[in-house]
């Protein structure tokens, strides 16, 4: 018996319990749809993190002020106006494109009667640049505003939200108050999912009308050439750092520099463990559906002791018996995997379609491997599950084969 | 041609010893419609098995159509049965759900034979069933099961046909219907070994062989061989 007819008589023997091999079928077919949604799941919040890191800029370097542990001299300088003018007119190479203080405040903006409290960052003209951000109404203040502490500021999306109902234009132009001082709003940040419920001022009306406090700035914002020479940037940017703050051994640093690269590659690490989670728990869905195939042949082979037994009668070999009984698990399995694949698949791109966010999820990204992963696997849970009733019949004795009942 | 020799088997259940057969010596020429007889207990179900290459002899040896089948593994005894004997049993055991045609074919689906199809069509025809055969088993009656059943049996050109009680599940008239059928075949020169406890059918044989206690007591072909009525009790 060639497999082509061992899979003719599997068929047979499945249509014959038409329910019973339908219900086994949905066991694997809910694994493996779970498989390939949640795969798609992990791969669509996994890219969508990705994109927005990635909108951020990878050729951005941030320098912060050293948290925790403190040189041995005691001392730790914050991060100064004199440290930006450094880096920017350090003159070696790799060139860096801009060099943009950030001084942060936390502060109540308050347009008539709406109140809303948000992150106030104090910049340069360099800012939208850097940050890779774009207006969607209005423009950037300018260099003379800094130079002015002009009381100009640019809002995100989610201050217009509350306090504009979302109407750009409508906030264009306006007067809000932000701490004590009136601010003209002149213009609108576009969203970017990541950093959207912000102020963005001149960093001298920061220091002027917010917080004070000399020249020291929060953090700077460095954007090396292209993504290939952030490394080098990073040792440049060391490199001025410590000696402006003449710390001689590197490992007493009183700064620290990060770059968005690494950031991304802590996401996709995070994701991934994420994903891996996911796909674990719809495996085990998937081995239950195993055992639901082997369950169901167990019952179908004691069902079929005496065809069996026929079979033996007129000549069938064990491994005749092992072949069909083997094929017919894997067919149930299979058929199962493959409707699991078509859900799967199905639900995934009506997911991506709609652009629909389940919960904290991103819209599903369907992957080719996930799929072919799932249903191949599916056809190994029906020769592993099916391997211990098939050889159970295979070993059957013709005579008590024929004379049970 | 079909040989024991001093063929026993020895079934144990517990320290219980049970000879199913004990130093049986037979031959079946070709061609020859033989009839065994016996009453339950008497070793029929055991030649049957042995006889079938279901089971195989504790000790003895059995030559069929010149082969010694004694130590042959189950696949081996598998290939025999798939091509030496053909097997028509009394609840007949078609595969319900399955046409008459391709029960016929079954046997040669696993003798890898070609033109399945043509062959077993064939067979049927031989058994006057050519109109009957895309029924299915519960869709004819219980003689033509019979008949398909006989028709499978025949679709390998076995060596011998083993009936056991193939009567047993008819009515009279339908019964001699298969016995004439079972005698043409041995007229056509095929072996046929009849086993049945009905005196009726064993009387169409030419021969009739008399199990008792897993002995044979009588035997046209070896008179002087008819052993005295073996003691009788456990």
């Amino acid at each position: 018996m060639n497999v082509g007819e061992a899979f003719k008589v599997a068929v047979r023997g499945l249509r014959a319990n038409r329910l019973r091999s339908v219900l086994t079928m949905l066991g694997i077919m809910i694994g493996v749809a779970a498989v390939i949604l949640l795969v798609a799941l992990g791969n669509g919040t996994s890219a969508r993190m990705n994109a927005q890191i990635t909108s951020l800029g990878t050729n951005l370097i941030g320098v912060l002020q050293s948290r925790g542990s403190v040189a041995a001299s005691g001392k730790s300088q914050p991060l100064t106006d004199k440290d930006v003018k450094a880096l920017q007119q350090d003159g070696e190479a790799p060139r860096l494109l801009s060099v943009t203080p950030v001084k942060q405040a936390s502060a109540v903006l308050n347009y008539q009667n709406a109140l809303w409290r948000t992150s106030v960052f104090g910049s340069t003209q360099d800012y939208l640049a850097a940050f890779h951000r774009r207006m969607v109404a209005g423009s950037f203040f300018g260099d003379s505003d800094v130079r002015t502490s002009n009381r100009v500021v640019v809002l995100g999306d989610k201050p217009v939200q509350r306090l504009f109902g979302g109407h750009g234009a409508a906030a264009l132009g306006q007067t809000i108050r932000i701490g004590r001082q009136s601010f003209q709003i002149v213009g609108v940040l576009d969203a970017n999912g990541l950093n959207d419920d912000v102020a963005v001022m001149p960093i001298s009306a920061t220091r002027n009308y917010l917080v004070g406090g000399g020249d020291a700035v929060d953090q700077i914002v460095v954007e090396a050439t292209s993504q290939a020479t952030v490394p080098p940037a990073m040792d440049k940017v060391t490199r001025v750092l410590l000696d402006r703050h003449r710390v001689t051994n590197p490992s007493q640093k009183d700064f620290e520099v990060h770059s968005n690269l690494e950031l991304l590659q802590q996401y996709t690490q995070l994701t991934d463990v994420f994903t891996l989670f996911l796909v674990a728990i719809a495996a085990i869905s998937l081995l239950v559906g195993g055992i639901g195939v082997m369950n169901i042949m167990l019952v179908t082979v004691t069902e079929r002791t005496r065809e069996i037994g026929i079979r033996k009668a007129v000549g069938a070999r064990r491994k005749a018996i092992l072949k069909q009984f083997l094929i017919e698990a894997i067919v149930l399995a299979g058929i199962g995997g493959l409707v699991g694949v078509v859900v799967g698949v199905g639900l995934s791109l009506l997911g991506a379609s709609v652009g629909a966010s389940f919960g904290q999820f991103a819209p599903p990204e369907l992957s080719t491997g996930s799929v072919v992963l799932a249903f191949t696997v599916s056809l190994c849970i029906g020769l592993f599950f099916g391997a211990y009733p098939a050889n159970r019949a295979a070993r059957m004795r013709p005579i008590d084969a024929l004379r049970y009942e | 041609m079909i040989q024991l020799e001093s063929v026993s088997k020895v079934y144990r259940t517990g320290d219980a010893e049970v000879r199913a057969l004990d130093n049986v010596d037979l031959t079946i020429d070709a061609g020859e419609l033989v009839a065994i007889m016996g009453p339950s207990g008497s070793g029929k179900s055991t030649m049957m098995n042995i006889l079938g290459c279901l089971d195989a002899p504790t000790s003895g040896r059995y030559l069929l159509d010149g082969i010694d089948v004694s130590g042959l593994d189950d696949d081996q005894l598998a290939d025999i049965r798939g091509r030496k004997i053909g097997f028509v049993f009394q609840s007949y055991n078609l595969l319900s759900r399955t046409s008459a045609v391709v029960n016929v074919e079954l046997p040669l689906l696993y003798a890898r034979a070609r033109s399945r199809r043509k062959l077993a069509s064939a067979a049927l025809r031989e058994v006057g069933l050519s109109d009957r055969a895309h029924h299915l088993p519960n869709e004819l009656s219980g003689g033509q099961q019979q008949r398909v059943a006989i028709a499978r049996a025949l679709v390998t050109e076995p060596a011998m046909l083993l009936a056991d009680e193939p009567t047993g599940n008819l009515d009279s008239v339908t019964s001699g219907e298969i016995a004439q059928m079972l005698v043409k075949l041995s007229e056509a020169g095929r072996t046929v070994v009849l086993i049945t406890h009905e005196a009726e059918i064993a009387a169409y044989a030419q021969r009739v062989i008399h199990l008792r206690d897993g002995r044979v007591v009588s035997d046209p072909n070896r008179p002087a061989d008819s052993a005295p009525l073996a003691e009788v009790g456990e």
